[in-house]
């Protein structure tokens, strides 16, 4: 890093946070609901890329450690009493009954828990490649929430968890989403990243070089499954209902679109389009509901707002593979001077 | 458990792993060419189905036998279009592009479905011939339960003399053996993928029609657990290998059925059973059952 950026860097966050502020008092709730989205999409769009975009592994297990971390989040920081107007229809585990923590570790152990999921499940499954490791983790996450169906005394079963304390607010989510940013930053930078990289252009010339492939798959599958794991937390305590159905597979494509329309491999693109897929899925809202204009009125169509997503989704993977930023990254270089964005890599992936 | 019963759950399970088997044979021949997993497989069966719905609306009930092949025409060319329009563009890129196209277009067609034919469940309608009861000694069954296996096996004939006899078939399995060889040997290989995908669209009309006729309740979504699951059957069977997915449909079709039917403590599993049954055979013989092994070059 020169000399200078870091101050640059520390104003950029003080700036940010003071925005912060501005947008708490002068946002109403829903606008605050939907920046507490984007900070969450942040994080869950980093976590797909590091093993989508930087390792090369194409995983479409992420709806299946959200609902893993949403739901340890969501049983640790429930009240006793809430828990007992959950669960009549069986009751609740006793070493569940009686817990509740406070949102800070509730929400590590989600990671934690959703982390230890990804390792116990990657350290099979990553012997696979491509499409067969695609159709693995997403049968993961389907046996992830066919189990919570049916598990009636742990997680209610299809009845989902009712009333969980709204914690998440823009000091956690974003707070999370920063330090997810800064983590992924470090970590593409130092020597693990690019292993990772390596590992994503060629497996066989990697492992020739001397990287231990299964170790690093599995470590960059776990650390997303971490990721994951906390964005489900501050999700299901953001809305304040879970079930089981909210982690169907639709949720993994919305992720997976952030970070194709971002551009694969790129933090920067992922950060810019989960937010503007957050924000644009809200605004689009309007095409599924009938609006009147008093002399006119234009009938909504439902489910039209998910045509028009897939549509983007295929035109960009059609005609722009590169998404908004292929694998290059944001640069203060870029920013003063306009010398073109750093790429991360001399030759675009292939 | 007494000998009608199972008998019963027998003819159940072979039927619901022959539909199974007819839905995989389409993943499988994609595969062996593509190496692509179409992910929008499960659409066209859930098109088809929809397709053969209102054709039935349209010309009523007596002229089923109109409505149902004029359903599997439309689906052939749908499945054409599909690949003209999602893969075809994509045919040099990575694999991962393609995998995310395929993706892409299932839910767009998904949404789509949402939004044409509205999300709200609709009833198939079934001609009085596939639903009468026939009873075996003390065993009643429904006459789909035999129509399925019997379609299946004509169609399974009738698939493999064209690719084992046919020049058409030949083509076809010289593209999946080597691309280039097979373009240098003048096969029009964008014309056979085309076909491929049009003949695995075929097989899915007709195993979605039949799917309407034993499970008559349509939904857009429909095609998204059945086409998970026939992939499953493709995987298990040894993906690329038409008979390793007929092997693999009867597995998981008798195997569910039978899971419930031994174990009905177990029944909300009944659709991780497929996945469990995948992930162990990707993990002791990752080939599949009757997958040969590939070595990969450098």
């Amino acid at each position: 890093m020169k000399k200078g950026r870091l101050e640059l860097n520390i104003i950029a966050m003080a700036l940010f946070i003071g925005l912060l502020f501005l947008f708490r008092i002068t946002f109403d709730s829903y606008k605050m609901k939907i920046l507490n989205l984007c900070g969450i999409y942040i994080i869950l769009g980093l976590s797909l890329n590091l093993i989508n975009g930087f390792t090369g592994l194409f995983s479409l297990g992420h709806a299946g450690f959200m609902a893993v971390g949403a739901y340890t989040a969501g049983l640790l920081t429930m009240s006793p009493a809430m828990k007992e107007m959950n669960f009549f229809m069986k009751p609740i585990v006793p070493f569940l009954a009686e817990v509740e923590w406070p949102f800070f570790p509730a929400l590590l152990m989600a990671g934690v828990i959703s982390a230890l999921m990804g390792f116990l499940i990657g350290s099979p499954v990553l012997k696979l490649k491509d499409d067969y490791l695609a159709i693995a983790t997403l049968g993961f996450s389907e046996i992830i929430r066919v189990i919570f169906t049916n598990t009636q005394s742990l997680t209610n079963g299809a009845l989902g968890l009712k009333g969980l304390p709204i914690y998440t607010n823009i000091w956690w989510s974003w707070g999370a989403a920063i330090f997810t940013i800064l983590f992924m930053v470090f970590l593409i930078k130092g020597s693990y990243g690019k292993a990772l990289k390596a590992i994503r252009e060629d497996e066989i010339a990697a492992e020739a070089m001397g990287i231990n492939l299964f170790k690093h798959k599995v470590m960059s599958f776990t650390m997303g499954a971490f990721f994951a794991g906390i964005g489900g937390a501050l999700l299901g305590n953001l809305l304040g209902t879970i079930d089981p159905n909210m982690f169907r597979f639709v949720l993994t494509f919305n992720i997976l679109l952030i970070v194709v329309l971002g551009g694969i491999g790129s933090i920067t693109g992922t950060v810019i389009s989960a937010v503007v897929v957050t924000v644009a899925m809200e605004a689009l809202r309007v095409l599924d509901e009938t609006i009147n204009f008093g002399f006119v009125t234009i009938q909504g169509i439902p489910g039209m707002r998910m045509v028009i997503f897939s549509l983007l989704l295929m035109i960009v993977i059609l005609f722009y593979q590169q998404g908004l930023m292929g694998t290059k990254e944001f640069t203060w270089d870029w920013f003063f001077n306009g010398k073109g964005f750093r790429k991360t890599l001399k030759k675009e992936v292939k | 458990m007494t000998f009608q019963v199972f008998m019963q759950h027998l003819a159940n399970g072979i039927s619901l792993g022959s539909l199974y088997a007819l839905i995989a044979i389409g993943y499988t021949m994609v595969y062996g060419i593509l190496r692509l997993i179409n992910f929008a497989h499960g659409d066209i069966f859930m098109i088809a189905t929809y397709v053969a719905f209102y054709g039935v609306m349209l010309l009523g009930m007596q002229l089923w036998w109109i409505a149902f092949p004029a359903a599997i025409i439309f689906t052939y060319f749908f499945g054409r279009l599909v690949e003209r329009a999602a893969y075809r563009p994509l045919r040099n890129s990575p694999r991962i592009s393609v995998l995310i196209s395929a993706i892409g277009v299932s839910f767009l067609i998904e949404n789509l479905a949402i939004v044409i034919f509205g999300g709200r469940p609709k009833a198939f309608p079934i001609p009085p011939i596939f639903n009468k009861i026939i009873q075996i000694g003390d065993v009643s069954i429904v006459s789909i339960t035999f129509f399925i296996p019997a379609i299946t096996l004509a169609l399974l004939v009738g698939l493999v003399y064209f690719i084992n006899q046919t020049k058409t078939g030949m083509a076809m399995r010289a593209v999946s053996k080597d691309y280039e060889a097979a373009r240098l040997m003048a096969i029009d290989v964008d014309k056979i993928i085309s076909l491929t995908f049009g003949i695995g669209s075929i097989l899915a009309a007709v195993g979605g029609i039949m799917w309407g006729l034993k499970f008559p309740q349509l939904v857009p979504l429909m095609g998204l657990m059945p086409g998970l699951k026939c992939f499953i059957a493709a995987v298990v069977g040894g993906i690329g290998d038409i008979r390793g997915a007929v092997l693999g449909g009867f597995i998981l079709g008798l195997g569910e059925i039978m899971l419930v039917a031994f174990l009905p403590a177990l029944t909300g599993y009944r659709d991780a059973f497929a996945f469990v049954l995948l992930i162990v055979i990707l993990l002791i013989k990752p080939t599949g059952l009757m997958g040969q092994k590939l070595t990969e070059k450098v």
